[in-house]
């Protein structure tokens, strides 16, 4: 009987300039993922109240940029590299008493009386102009957020052990198991009672 | 008396390709997982701004993206230098936004309708009117959650 011969081999040449196609047609149609930013909650549009809260003087750093991309903080024009010194000074100041009177025992700033009493009670006021760019508009909101987080990261070293971000970040994370994240959940809620952000936005000046 | 063959001049063996589709295999597929597609060209100028404070953006299904910055060169004479609104490949009117994002936000599934964020891409030579005008189109829709989306990098760059 005749032996069968071996079954002829497919030519595979072509296999690589199929590879290549499809390679170069994901190169082409696909970006590298960037996408990262600074997040932030808009506030909600409210009706106007008759008796807006009072604030006082005090605890309200006001930044204004203007239309020359210029910051004027607590009406003295400053540089941008001294913005999140000045903010995390303010901010850490507590001179005086928090909302049920009870003095700031984990800020470690001047005390002084002319500056914030206490950091939930210290309000940042953003006010920007129609004109400004939004480099330099991110370029400030970033500098006040890394106040907040530079604070935020102190107190969660001293309590925790760990840097605020860090543990925010985890707890964002949709790969962190359940249980990981519902013991992170009180600690970042503490450190956010702590430092809460309040960074109010002005509706730009128009002219 | 040994026996010399005369090799033959110019016979290279030739190098065996077997191995480059695997090769381009593996390149094909680390670009597979490593990128996302393109879902609309840009019609503007997009530079984003520098911040270091940043938070990763959330899974891509969740995220509305608008776009912003003076139209591109090829769009200038038809559209002009002013910065305009990118949604979905179109140009678009700041009256549009609020319905665009209320469409996007219809469009997805029910469990994520809470939790979108609308990530603004805007080119850091804008003005903030612009921007102001966006922001408070979405207050009027109650879509609260933004993110700037920005490049990594400190915001002393953003100072030229």
């Amino acid at each position: 009987m005749a032996r069968r011969g071996a079954p002829p081999e497919v030519n595979a040449g072509s296999m690589a300039d199929i590879a290549f196609l499809l390679l170069i047609f994901f190169l082409v149609t696909t970006t590298i993922e960037t996408d990262a930013g600074l997040d932030r909650k808009l506030p909600p549009i409210e009706p106007p109240t008759e008796n807006p809260p009072v604030i006082k003087q005090k605890n309200i750093f006001t930044v204004v940029v203007n239309k020359n991309n210029d910051l004027l903080v607590e009406d003295e024009p400053m540089e941008l590299k001294n913005l999140r010194k000045a903010a995390v000074d303010f901010l850490d100041n507590g001179g005086g008493t928090g909302e049920k009177g009870e003095p700031c025992d984990y800020c470690q700033g001047a005390k002084s009386p002319e500056s914030s009493d206490h950091p939930s009670k210290a309000v940042i006021s953003l006010q920007n102009d129609r004109l400004t760019e939004y480099g330099t508009y991110i370029a400030v909101q970033n500098e006040l957020v890394a106040a907040y987080n530079e604070l935020r990261n102190r107190e969660a070293q001293r309590l925790y052990g760990r840097d605020f971000t860090e543990m925010n970040a985890t707890y964002l994370d949709p790969k962190t198991p359940d249980a990981a994240k519902d013991e992170l959940k009180p600690k970042l809620e503490r450190i956010q009672q702590m430092y809460p952000q309040k960074l109010s936005e002005a509706e730009p000046k128009s002219n | 008396m040994a026996k010399f063959t005369k090799k033959k001049k110019g016979d290279l063996p030739a190098v065996s390709t077997a191995s480059l589709p695997d090769i381009v295999f593996m390149l094909l597929f680390f670009f597979m997982t490593v990128t996302t597609m393109k879902d609309s060209s840009l019609m503007i100028k997009n530079e984003l701004p520098y911040a270091d404070q940043v938070q990763k953006l959330d899974k891509k299904d969740r995220v509305i993206y608008i776009y912003a910055g003076k139209p591109s060169p090829r769009y200038q004479d038809k559209f002009g230098t002013a910065a305009k609104i990118q949604l979905n490949d179109k140009f678009a009117d700041v009256s549009e936004v609020a319905n665009y994002v209320l469409a996007e936000r219809a469009s997805k599934r029910e469990e994520l309708q809470n939790v979108l964020t609308t990530a603004l891409k805007v080119d850091n030579e804008t003005n903030m009117g612009l921007v102001s005008d966006i922001k408070q189109e979405l207050r009027k829709i109650n879509a609260l959650k933004i993110n700037y989306t920005t490049k990594n990098g400190t915001s002393f760059q953003n100072l030229k």
